[in-house]
């Protein structure tokens, strides 16, 4: 091994690739603007459509009632709402999405109000329509707010306290610390980014420096120099490893602006650098801002190292076999699932750490992530996940270069 | 120098069985001589100078290189091998002077080196008005000088052509029937591989003809013509592999 020959090959292969667009784009620009677009883009998307879902008046359809004229004519004066004439076809009239709920009212409502019966009424939705469950919520708020008032009414009529019927009160307050709140919120879809990342910053590189110089007729040229195999193969190992650790710190890196922009919005326009840590203290108590461990992020970037290597080698390797770019990614694509995979496995809640599924590549590291930035650190598994992601990235290199000295492979056409 | 000696090159494959794309050759260039590999598509010229060159193993036999076992000391021989054909591409986002840098680099020059051997090679060549564009905007013409220049960095004693002429336009392809020539001249040892006779007559001192693998025939154009009583090389060519053809 010459470090020199190893190091020219890499810096060789480092010029060409950042006068790659497509290089570029898949380890710096996706990098960069997957988190943006995620929060701002995806973010202002669907509250927009939220929002405008809740500015709209539901419509909703009265069903009975003729005998509850009291009931009838609040619902009707109710501004959150909008009363429509009823229909026969009132069902296949929410399906349609011409009205978005309908109320039930039993006959003699308001006169078993009266009575001190307990009358049932029906609210009819679509389930999983988000206007249609905005009507409904809406009538579920006016017939609470109605049952509270009877019950008011038929307290103070028997001259009994408002309290009989709500002899206690109670509250959530969170206790957990912020960076806690952020590793539970965001420890599972952080290693989850970082997997993918890291993997489709590997997988064009190394397409291009392997199949696509067979492909370009270059790996000949290259191989026609003094220079030992295992070095040529290392200083292109490099460079993919390049591409996987930039991707993954331009989405960190743009994960962590975009966290304090989110947050200094969230805070009504506040200075940005306020945003992180002091954050959590200036707001009121029990509306925590999520923040994340930087401790444990620190502690992410050193487990994923070895998984990166892991990435680099095995993305290499199975290039090196195709005899062209389009094998190469028709090889490579499918992988993506399979990474995947143990990807989400790991982001499900439930799924703990024990000492089997820390021998597991990927879950493991999705695992012990989702710990680590949540400000848990179990050592005897982080040494064992470790250490076991470096015995695979290892085996993964050592077959690069064993595929790089096949002369079938080098020369497969 | 280059000396082969029975060297055989095997391949298998699945379907054909063991293919034997080198079969038992033995040959001997000496400085200031051009070799002509003479043979048609898929005798065997590329495999043989692929061993050559070390790219590839050998099966058997052996063969060195400037005194380099190319089996047991592949680098070495690498050092002293200019190695041009048609499937040794440029990088194309590389500009020209970086290309021959780079290969000035792998064979170990010193940075001052490259830069003065790159300007020698180049005034020669006449490369200066593309030396710092990149090579995916080359003419065929640029690019073949640039992959000479790229072979001619590390002032290699040997040099293998394997079918560099191939695809070429005349101008060009006359240019690097020059080039051949003046590595000759310098004293270099050439080998040189094609399928187009009048390449051969012209250019070189010792004509192998490969067939299957085999080296059929061996001798000057001069000996040759006389073995068997044809001057036409194409003539000769057709003698000697349509005999074999006809076993």
């Amino acid at each position: 091994m010459n470090w020199t020959n190893i190091l020219t090959v890499y810096l060789k292969e480092l010029k060409d690739s950042l006068r790659d667009r497509r290089t570029l784009l898949s380890t710096i620009i996706i990098p960069t603007l997957v988190m943006p677009l995620l929060t701002f883009g995806v973010g202002k998307v669907a509250s927009g459509v939220i929002g405008k879902a809740r500015s709209e008046t539901p419509t909703v359809m009265i069903l009975g009632g003729e005998d509850s004229p009291g009931v009838v004519a609040r619902l009707k004066e109710s501004k959150k709402i909008k009363v429509v004439p009823t229909s026969l076809d009132w069902k296949e009239d929410i399906t349609e999405k011409k009205v978005r709920a309908a109320v039930q009212l039993p006959e003699k409502f308001e006169a078993g109000l009266t009575a001190g019966a307990s009358p049932t009424v029906v609210i009819y939705h679509y389930e999983g329509e988000m206007k249609s469950s905005f009507g409904a919520g809406e009538l579920e708020k006016f017939f609470r707010e109605l049952r509270e008032k009877t019950t008011t009414e038929r307290l103070a009529e028997r001259s009994l306290p408002a309290t009989l019927a709500k002899p206690f009160d109670f509250k959530r307050e969170n206790v957990a610390p912020p960076e806690k709140v952020g590793g539970n919120l965001f420890g599972g879809l952080v290693p989850y980014l970082i997997i993918i990342l890291c993997f489709t910053g590997a997988m064009y590189p190394a397409m291009d420096l392997t199949a696509g110089e067979k492909e370009r007729g270059t790996m000949e040229t290259l191989l026609c120099s003094p220079v030992a195999r295992v070095d040529i193969v290392l200083g292109k190992f490099l460079m993919v490893l390049t591409g996987s650790l930039s991707a993954m710190g331009f989405m960190l890196s743009s994960m962590g602006v975009t966290a304090l922009v989110a947050g200094s919005l969230l805070m009504g326009g506040g200075s940005m650098a306020k945003a992180g840590a002091a954050a959590a203290a200036s707001v009121p108590a029990g509306s925590v801002i999520p923040l994340i461990d930087p401790l444990g992020l620190v502690g992410v970037l050193a487990m994923v190292f070895p998984v990166a290597v892991l990435f680099a080698a095995l993305a290499l390797t199975i290039s090196l076999f195709a005899k062209s770019s389009k094998e190469a990614q028709s090889y490579l694509a499918p992988l993506m699932i399979v990474i995947i995979m143990p990807a989400v496995i790991g982001m499900l809640p439930g799924i703990d750490l024990n000492a089997r599924l820390a021998l597991v590549p990927l879950l493991n590291l999705s695992l012990v992530c989702k710990e680590m930035l949540s400000g848990v650190w179990h050592w005897n598994y982080i040494a064992i996940i470790f250490g076991s992601s470096c015995v695979y990235a290892a085996v993964a290199l050592w077959l690069a270069v064993k595929m790089f000295n096949r002369e079938d492979v080098i020369f497969r056409a | 120098m280059i000396e082969a000696l029975h060297l055989t090159k095997t391949f298998r494959d699945k379907k054909r069985g063991d293919i034997r794309a080198a079969d038992d050759i033995s040959f001997r260039v000496s400085p200031g001589q051009i070799y002509g590999l003479l043979g048609a598509n898929g005798a065997g010229k590329t495999p043989t100078l692929r061993l050559l060159a070390t790219l590839l193993n050998p099966t058997g036999g052996s063969a060195t290189v400037s005194g380099f076992d190319v089996a047991r000391e592949p680098e070495k021989v690498r050092t002293q091998v200019g190695f041009l054909a048609a499937s040794t591409a440029l990088y194309g986002r590389l500009t020209a002077r970086e290309m021959i840098a780079y290969f000035g680099k792998l064979n170990g020059l010193a940075d001052a080196e490259i830069r003065a051997r790159t300007q020698r090679i180049a005034d020669e060549l006449a490369m200066h008005d593309f030396l710092d564009r990149r090579c995916d905007t080359f003419s065929t013409g640029m690019k073949q000088k640039t992959s000479i220049a790229r072979t001619l960095i590390h002032d290699p004693a040997v040099m293998i052509f394997d079918e560099p002429t191939l695809g070429l336009d005349v101008m060009t392809a006359r240019a690097i029937v020059k080039f051949v020539r003046e590595c000759r001249n310098r004293g270099k040892t050439v080998i040189y591989s094609t399928h187009v006779m009048s390449e051969v007559e012209k250019l070189c001192d010792t004509i192998g003809i490969i067939h299957g693998g085999k080296l059929m025939a061996e001798g000057t154009l001069a000996g040759l013509r006389t073995i068997y009583g044809e001057q036409d090389m194409e003539e000769i060519f057709v003698k000697i592999v349509g005999a074999e053809d006809a076993k």
